[in-house]
């Protein structure tokens, strides 16, 4: 199925999980999105409006320094 | 898997509700208008803003100074008042040149511009309206709003459409 990229590191509230938001609307139900995000507000939040908006939480890693990838299907 | 515990996310909520009051055609103060709105919205919440009086400014689809309005003192008013980006902030204006430096700040640092705002604010949906006293006043019509406005509402209007959410006047 396929994986769409979105890079939120250089984002900051609201549009961490806006920018996340509309890039998931343009998405086909089971498409995967990755995202690229920072520790704090965006690490804390965006999996868990992801979560309360109906999408799917797969996976959440660490990649380099503190950038995570979280990975959500919808 | 990662290194963060999945389980805790899986609250389903219901739908939530934000109605603004954007009173103030400030920059700063529309930019946390549309900062709740956005936010909001993005997270599921049914968002209003009920624009009156200087907030019309933001909804104007010329966003410069014209001359936009009915009669002489309205269409006086309306250059003066300016749209979006003639917005001046609510301190330490200086003549208009703080929201310039505000809007190149806000750039140079990743944060979202009002512009950008308002564009995300559209596209999640938000329901904006103008009320119909403030536009009476200022001879002012709804072809003079962006076509994203939804209505022309008086306050019992608006009062139902915020029943049951939470209100904040900006």
């Amino acid at each position: 199925m396929p994986t769409f990229q979105l890079d939120i590191t250089k984002e900051h509230c609201p549009m961490t999980f806006v920018k996340t938001k509309i890039q998931l609307s343009k998405l086909q139900s089971g498409d995967l999105l990755e995202v690229f995000l920072t520790e704090g507000e965006p690490l804390n939040n965006v999996p868990r409006s992801s979560r309360e908006q109906g999408y799917n939480v797969l996976d959440i890693s660490h990649v380099e320094g503190n950038v995570h990838k979280v990975l959500i299907q919808k | 898997m990662g290194d963060i515990d999945l389980t805790v996310l899986n609250q389903p909520v219901a739908q939530k509700k934000l109605s603004l009051i954007c009173f103030s055609g400030d920059f700063d103060k529309l930019v946390a208008t549309f900062t709740l709105a956005t936010g909001a919205a993005a997270v599921g919440y049914e968002v209003n803003i009920f624009f009156t009086f200087w907030g019309l400014d933001a909804i104007k689809t010329k966003q410069g100074r014209a001359f936009v309005g009915k009669g002489f003192l309205g269409k006086l008013f309306g250059f003066f008042m300016g749209g979006l980006r003639s917005a001046p902030v609510s301190r330490l204006n200086f003549m208009g040149l703080s929201p310039k430096i505000f809007r190149y700040l806000m750039r140079s640092k990743n944060v979202a511009t009002l512009e950008e705002l308002v564009e995300a604010a559209k596209v999640l949906e938000v329901n904006m309206y103008a009320c119909e006293m403030a536009m009476h006043i200022l001879g002012l019509e709804k072809s003079d709003f962006i076509h994203e406005v939804k209505g022309v509402l008086g306050v019992t209007t608006f009062l139902e459409l915020s029943e049951g959410g939470r209100t904040l006047f900006i």
